[in-house]
């Protein structure tokens, strides 16, 4: 018995071969076309930006003056607002996965809520800026300041914070929980020592992306009404701001009016950029790390 | 001791006929002190019926093996000593489990405390991603003690007790992972007498190791039944054989024969026994 006839073999391994050299060529293109487009991206805002670029630009309140106008306050307003994001996303982040993950029973609630969750990630980010603006702006009175963007954003990304959580807490062997249960720890004395230890770096990688989600995010503190032009810079949570994406927005917007403002808005991106690099390569080298100390 | 076990299990059991069920199968040599006592044990995963009504005596500092074809409940039940098998969705379990005389689901009794007491082996080595040290102290400490000194002490005694020390101790600050499949078993094996229980289920602790580390084990158990009881499960009838005083052969989620390991393996009285541990079927 023979199930191979060879000569058919030989005559389709012809066009086998060729299938496959035509699927690589595919799959080169595809990835060429991301990567030119994303170069053309970064060569033009260089070229159109980098010359603004200086301390005095870093360092500058904001002015209607290109000569004069700064970013500092939007650096600031950033740096504020990752204040506000990073404990409330991680708090209720973290611990709705957890319970979701090991307290809750598996059955129809669960895996309605899991769905649920997953969903509201796709919700438009300016959906969840009017409902910032409902509760938070208007609601409980807090006014456009950093507070209420803050916990806007946070909303925004708790969907994936959870997400990216409940998937790396699913990835801890349950012979690893059970050997904890085995010598009688309880269920948070095996989550606190055996689950989180071996999850963490996949926890702070994906919360990490999520935070250069949230700081590249316009859509909705526009609708919560940050101002347009803001020189004072903010000092507490509690004080009116404005974030880079906003004022590459601004600026991209006026320079219709002013057309230098397109080479201000193309510095700030450029500044933007920087701070989202340094976030993702956080993300990475923790990563990088925690492996290395766990699976040695 | 062993009277007033007994008393509570029938107390319990006045209604049926469990009485005549526990003389025949409880081992004919002189009556030694039983440990676990589980009466009409039945256990239900959704529908299916996993155990069908389990009536053992199981012996203070000895070692019982439990063997059967796979899918037998021979599991089922090691985790359901020391309620391990709660942990699965939908389990329903019947009947009574008594453990030195008090029933193991009686509300009061806390499962952390229950599994402290009825220790656990798992059938894969599944050491933290820990240092050996940190591993065999992990129990120490979510019990509560923080004394270094003590933990050193413990530390080193549990290695001591699982014929690990010699191999490490010049290296108890490395991961647990860089020791071989053998030694990992005996780390878990440490890391378990660390918690001081009494019981010591082992759920088919050799089946992923190389015949010498098999043997490191055995000896290991033999040595352990002096302090502990020890519960083991198998798929190896020579394993049972060696190292076993009394054997429990269970078939379809029943137990179809309980008695000393040599009668299991010489005189059965059943015949199912008889073509299993000749290797007829499994």
């Amino acid at each position: 018995m023979e199930y191979l006839n060879m000569e058919k073999v030989e005559r389709r391994s012809k066009i086998r071969i060729i299938i496959d050299k035509i699927a690589k060529w595919i799959t080169f293109f595809a990835t060429l076309f991301g990567v030119t487009m994303l170069t053309i991206l970064i060569i033009r805002i260089i070229s159109q930006g980098i010359h603004v670029i200086d301390f005095e630009f870093l360092t500058n309140r904001l002015s209607t003056d290109p000569e004069k106008a700064g970013i500092m306050g939007a650096i600031l307003g950033t740096l504020w607002l990752i204040a506000v994001v990073a404990p409330v996303t991680m708090f209720f982040g973290m611990f709705t996965a957890i319970y979701i993950e090991m307290y809750m029973k598996d059955g129809k609630m669960k895996s309605i809520l899991s769905t649920n969750i997953a969903n509201l990630a796709g919700v438009p980010s300016i959906v969840y800026g009017i409902l910032g603006l409902t509760v938070f702006v208007r609601g409980m009175e807090l006014g456009n300041v950093v507070l209420a963007g803050g916990l806007t954003l946070s909303l925004l990304i708790l969907p994936i914070t959870i997400v990216t959580t409940q998937e790396a807490l699913r990835a801890i062997p349950s012979d690893l929980t059970e050997a904890a249960f085995g010598i009688g720890a309880t269920k948070w004395q095996a989550i606190r020592t055996v689950v989180l230890p071996m999850a963490l770096p996949t926890i702070l990688t994906g919360f990490i992306l999520a935070m250069s989600r949230a700081i590249g995010e316009t859509a909705p503190l526009v609708v919560i009404g940050i101002p347009t032009l803001l020189i004072p810079f903010p000092g507490s949570i509690f004080d009116k701001f404005t974030v880079l994406p906003m004022q590459i927005y601004y600026w991209t917007l006026d320079s219709v009016l002013v057309a230098e403002y397109a080479s201000l808005a193309a510095g700030t991106i450029i500044v933007l950029l920087f701070i989202l690099l340094v976030l993702n390569l956080t993300a990475v080298l923790i990563r990088r790390k925690f492996e290395k100390k766990l699976l040695r | 001791m062993t009277v007033k076990v007994r008393e509570i299990a029938q107390k319990n059991v006045k209604t049926n006929n469990f009485e005549t069920k526990l003389e025949v199968l409880e081992p004919k040599k002189e009556p030694k002190e039983s440990i676990f006592i589980t009466s009409r044990l039945h256990l239900y995963y959704g529908e299916t019926h996993a155990l069908k009504g389990i009536d053992l005596n199981i012996e203070k500092n000895a070692v019982t093996a439990i063997i059967g074809p796979s899918g037998c409940g021979k599991s089922t039940f090691l985790k359901t000593l020391n309620r391990m098998v709660e942990l699965v969705p939908n389990v329903r379990t019947t009947g009574t489990i008594f453990f030195n005389g008090q029933s193991i689901f009686d509300p009061s009794v806390k499962v952390e405390q229950l599994r402290t007491q009825v220790g656990m082996v798992f059938q894969k080595a599944n050491p933290f991603p820990k240092s050996i040290y940190e591993n065999v102290a992990y129990g120490p400490k979510i019990h509560g003690i923080r004394n270094k000194k003590l933990l050193d002490e413990i530390v080193e005694k549990s290695l001591r007790d699982a014929y690990l020390w010699d191999e490490v101790k010049d290296r108890l600050h490395d991961h647990a992972f860089q020791l071989s499949g053998g030694q990992q078993q005996r780390l878990c094996i440490a890391r378990t007498l660390a918690i001081e229980p009494e019981v010591i289920l082992m759920d088919e602790p050799t089946s992923a190791l190389d015949p010498k580390s098999t043997l490191k084990v055995e000896e290991l158990i033999q040595s352990l039944k002096e302090k502990y009881t020890i519960i083991i499960v198998t798929h190896n009838m020579q394993q049972a054989h060696r190292i076993s005083d009394q054997t429990a052969f269970f078939l379809d989620g029943e137990v179809v024969e309980f008695d000393d390991t040599e009668v299991i393996f010489n005189h059965p009285k059943d015949s199912r026994t008889f073509d299993y541990v000749n290797g007829r079927f499994g």
